[in-house]
């Protein structure tokens, strides 16, 4: 049984590092897109994700709460479920804000950086 | 003494050190950001990178009241972002 938790931890460790890895592109992202729809796009894609994977690979790890495994799990799949469905409400509730707002996307015609 | 820690809690502290940075990213732009909705967004991503944040603290320090704390924090996150956008758009909350 021991190559079974010792595979456990294997797949906590390369979810966590892939949900890292696209949590930091999409910082980075945010951090360097010329222009406001675009910076929506790398933060709005890559949170989702991120999470899910990062959750995914802490609910692996319950066992480190002896007693209290389902009620952390649960606690974390709700976190999960609960993230899954607002942050793409929220992106579109920016979006519509700045579209009504009267922003206009980044085109080659207005580069004001040219 | 602390030596004597599986090697999955550092994997998990330097996942937490790696939002850390990416939250510091998204600080930038929240203070940099050209218009109001830049900071909007990034305050955004800043909420969700917090949430996993709270809830890595948690299997640090062997604390499982973490997981509460990271619950109430996305809630918080976005309603703050709906009744913020809300006030941009209408100038009023309601």
């Amino acid at each position: 049984m021991q190559w079974l938790l010792l595979a456990r931890d294997i797949l906590t460790t390369s979810l966590l590092t892939l949900g890292c890895l696209i949590a930091l592109t999409g910082a980075a992202g945010v951090l360097r897109f010329p222009d406001f729809y675009s910076r929506l796009h790398a933060a709005g894609k890559t949170d989702s994700l991120a999470q899910v994977l990062i959750m995914l690979g802490l609910l692996l790890q319950t066992h480190k709460y002896p007693g209290l495994e389902l009620n952390a799990g649960a606690r974390l799949v709700m976190i999960t479920l609960f993230v899954v469905f607002t942050s793409p409400i929220a992106t579109h509730a920016i979006t519509k804000a700045a579209h009504l707002h009267g922003l206009k996307p980044w085109t080659r015609e207005n580069d004001s950086h040219a | 003494m602390i030596y004597e820690k599986a090697w999955i809690f550092w994997v998990i502290l330097g996942a937490g050190c790696a939002i850390l940075v990416g939250i510091g990213m998204l600080l930038v732009r929240a203070f940099a950001g050209p218009t109001v909705f830049d900071r909007v967004l990034a305050t955004n991503a800043m909420g969700t990178k917090t949430v996993i944040f709270v809830s890595m603290l948690g299997f640090i320090q062997n604390r499982p009241e973490f997981i509460d704390t990271a619950l109430t924090y996305a809630i918080i996150n976005f309603v703050s972002t709906i009744a913020l956008l809300k006030f941009i758009q209408h100038k009023r909350i309601g």
